[in-house]
C-alpha cells in the first residue's frame, strides 16, 4: 500500500505481534487503514483477525509492535470515545430492554440523558427494533440481538467502527440493512473495519481489503477501483487482420489471439479507451470489451490454499 | 462516573439473581423458626421459674446462634453471587462491549465490587437486624455491641468478596468458587483448632489456627464479632459454644482490612493487564 500520512489513517499498525502461551496468534501485522473507507479483513479461521481487532480495541495487549487508532496510541480513552464496536457474539444482561441497554452504553460514553433519549429512539428505528422496544433482550432472536448490538456500536456517532461478523445470524433483509448502514456511515465520513467470512458481503461493501494469513497481511487490495495498475482485458471483435493485432504491441507485449477473442495484459486499465479507438479506426467490429478481474473468492482461495487454513 | 454506572447495573444484576431471593426467603423462614423457638423457650423459662440471669444468658446464646447462621448465609451469598461476575463475563464475551468504552478498567472492576457491596450490605443488615428485632420481641435481648458485630460480619463478607474478585481474574467461575470456599473452610477449621488449642492449653495448636487466619482472615472476623456481641458473662464463663477462648485481636482486624485492600489492588492490577 502507498505510504500515507498518519493523520490520513484511521488505523496504523507496525509489526504487531501477539503470542498466547507460546502460540503465535498474530505474527507481524502491519496495516494502514485510510480514514473514511470501509476496510475488510479477510482470512481463514485462526488467521488472527479477531485477535488483531481485539488488539486495536485495547482488549488484548500486544506482545510486540505498535498501533495507533485515530491518531492516538491503542487504548487511549480520547480515541475510545470516538470508536464503536460490535463484537462477534454480542451478549449483554438479558433482563434489560433495548432502550435500557442503549442508555447504559450511552452513559458509559458520557452522553447526557436528553442526548441519549433521542439518539436511542432513532437508532432503534434505524435497526428496525422500534416495535420490540418493550421486550427484554432475553426474548430477542439472534438476529435481533445482532441488530441491537449494531445500534449500540453507533450510539456515539463514532469516527471508527469495528464490526466483527456483523451479518452473522441475520436473514437477507437484515444483511441488506447492515450493508445500508455501513454505506451511510461511510457517507458521513466514518471509517469501518469489517471482519467477515462472507466474501460476497465484503466484495459489495468494502473499499479495500487486507488478506491475512498466519497473522500477517499477505496482500492489500482496493476493490472496484476506477483505474487499476495492471489488468487483463478480454476483447471480442470481428474483422481483425494480423496487422491490426500486431499493432496492439505499442500498448502491450502480451497479446493472445484465439479466433475473435483477444486477451491483453495492460499496465493500466487507463489504456483501454485508446485501444478500443484504435481497433475501431482499423475497421474491426468490436462486440465486447471485458476487464478480467479475479473474484475475491478466487483470490482468497489462492492465498489461503485449498486447506482453508485448517 | 463509570464506577457508579457499572455499580448500578451490577447491583440490579445481583438483585435479579434467584439465589438472592431464595436466600432472603430462607432467611425469612429462619427468622420465623428462630422467633418461634425463642417464644416457646421464654414461656418454658417462665413456667419453670428460671433465674433471670440464666434466662438472659441462654437468650444471648440463642441470639449469637442466630447470628452465626446469618454469618454462614452471608458467606455463601457473597461467594456464590459474585463468583462468575468477572470470569463468567470474560468467558462469555459480555465484558467486551463494556471494556471498550472510554472508561478505565479499574472503574469497571470497582463498579462491580461496589454493586455487590451494596447488595451484600443490604442482605447482611436485613438479616442481622432481623435476628435482633425478633430476639428483642421474644426474649427482650439484643446482641451486645450490635453495630461493632455487624461491622465485623460485614467486613468478613467484603474480605471474601475481594478474594473472589482477585481469583476471578485468574480462574474460571467454578475453580474460583471451590478455591474461595476452600480458603474459608481452611480458616473455619483453623479457628476451631485455635479454640481447642486454647482449651487444651496447646500453644502450637493455637499458632496453627493463627496461621490459618493469616492465610484467610474471614473466620477470625466472625470470632471477633461473636466476642463483641456475646454477653460479657458468657465470654468470661465460657458457657456458650460461641465463647471465644482465643479472641482475635484488633491487630487481626486491621490485618483483615489490609488483606482485603491488597486483594482488591491485585484484582485491579491483574484485570487492567489481562487479555479479555
Amino acid at each position: 500500500m502507498e505510504m500515507s500520512r498518519s493523520s490520513d489513517l484511521a488505523i496504523r499498525t507496525c509489526g504487531l505481534r501477539k503470542v498466547f502461551n507460546g502460540k503465535v496468534a498474530v505474527r507481524n501485522l502491519t496495516l494502514n487503514v485510510p480514514r473514511g473507507e470501509v476496510f475488510g479483513l479477510l482470512g481463514p479461521n485462526g488467521a488472527g483477525k479477531s485477535t488483531s481487532v481485539k488488539m486495536l480495541l485495547g482488549l488484548v495487549f500486544p506482545t510486540w509492535g505498535e498501533a495507533e487508532v485515530l491518531g492516538c496510541p491503542v487504548g487511549d480513552f480520547q480515541s475510545r470515545s470516538k470508536v464503536g464496536f460490535l463484537p462477534e457474539h454480542f451478549r449483554f444482561y438479558d433482563w434489560l430492554t433495548p432502550i435500557e441497554l442503549l442508555n447504559l452504553h450511552g452513559r458509559l460514553y458520557g452522553m447526557s440523558h436528553t442526548e441519549l433519549r433521542d439518539r436511542a429512539l432513532s437508532l432503534l428505528d434505524l435497526v428496525g427494533l422500534t416495535p420490540h422496544h418493550e421486550k427484554r433482550l432475553r426474548d430477542f432472536s439472534k438476529g435481533m440481538l445482532q441488530r441491537i448490538g449494531l445500534a449500540q456500536a453507533l450510539l456515539n456517532e463514532p469516527d471508527l467502527i469495528f464490526l466483527d461478523e456483523p451479518t452473522s445470524g441475520l436473514d437477507p433483509v437484515g444483511r441488506r440493512l447492515v450493508r445500508d448502514i455501513i454505506k451511510s456511515q461511510r457517507n458521513r465520513g466514518a471509517t469501518v473495519l469489517l471482519n467477515s467470512h462472507l466474501l460476497g458481503e465484503v466484495e459489495i461493501t468494502c473499499d479495500r481489503v487486507a488478506f491475512i494469513k498466519d497473522g500477517e497481511v499477505v496482500e492489500t487490495r482496493k476493490l472496484n477501483p476506477d483505474i487499476e495498475e495492471q489488468s487483463t482485458v478480454s476483447i471480442r471483435a470481428g474483422n481483425m487482420t494480423a496487422e491490426v493485432v500486431g499493432g496492439l504491441s505499442r500498448w502491450t507485449s502480451s497479446v493472445r489471439s484465439q479466433g475473435e477473442c483477444l486477451t491483453l495484459t495492460l499496465s493500466s486499465s487507463a489504456l483501454l479507451p485508446e485501444i478500443v479507438r484504435y481497433l475501431v479506426a482499423q475497421g474491426a467490429d468490436v462486440f465486447e470489451v471485458a476487464p478480467q478481474r479475479p473474484s475475491l473468492e478466487e483470490r482468497f482461495l489462492e492465498i489461503v490454499g485449498s486447506d482453508g487454513g485448517l | 462516573m463509570g464506577v457508579w454506572i457499572i455499580a448500578g447495573v451490577t447491583f440490579r444484576e445481583a438483585a435479579r439473581k434467584k439465589m438472592l431471593w431464595m436466600a432472603l426467603g430462607a432467611g425469612g423462614a429462619f427468622l420465623i423458626l428462630f422467633g418461634t423457638g425463642l417464644h416457646f423457650q421464654a414461656k418454658d423459662f417462665a413456667a419453670h421459674g428460671m433465674s433471670p440471669i440464666f434466662r438472659r444468658e441462654i437468650s444471648f446464646t440463642m441470639v449469637t446462634m442466630g447470628l452465626y447462621a446469618v454469618d454462614l448465609l452471608a458467606v455463601l451469598m457473597t461467594i456464590l453471587t459474585s463468583v462468575d461476575t468477572l470470569s463468567g463475563e470474560i468467558a462469555s464475551g459480555t465484558i467486551q462491549a463494556i471494556a471498550t468504552k472510554p472508561i478505565p478498567r479499574w472503574q469497571v472492576l470497582m463498579g462491580k465490587w461496589f454493586g455487590f457491596l451494596g447488595m451484600l450490605t443490604a442482605y447482611i443488615a436485613i438479616m442481622v437486624l432481623g435476628v435482633n428485632v425478633v430476639a428483642y420481641a421474644m426474649a427482650g435481648v439484643i446482641a451486645r455491641h450490635l453495630i461493632r458485630g455487624l461491622s465485623l460480619m460485614w467486613m468478613e463478607s467484603i474480605v471474601l468478596l475481594s478474594v473472589t474478585f482477585v481469583l476471578g481474574t485468574y480462574f474460571s467461575a467454578l475453580t474460583n468458587g471451590v478455591l474461595v470456599l476452600g480458603l474459608h473452610g481452611l480458616a473455619f477449621l483453623g479457628g476451631w483448632i485455635e479454640q481447642f488449642g486454647a482449651i487444651s492449653q496447646t500453644p502450637r495448636a493455637v499458632n496453627v489456627g493463627i496461621i490459618a487466619s493469616v492465610l484467610m482472615p474471614s473466620e477470625a472476623l466472625w470470632r471477633r464479632a461473636a466476642f463483641e456481641m456475646q454477653s460479657p458473662l458468657a465470654n468470661a464463663m465460657r458457657v456458650s459454644p460461641f465463647s471465644t477462648l482465643s479472641v482475635p485481636s484488633m491487630s487481626m482486624v486491621v490485618y483483615a482490612g489490609l488483606y482485603m485492600t491488597i486483594a482488591l489492588a491485585l484484582a485491579i492490577r491483574r484485570f487492567s493487564q489481562q487479555d479479555l
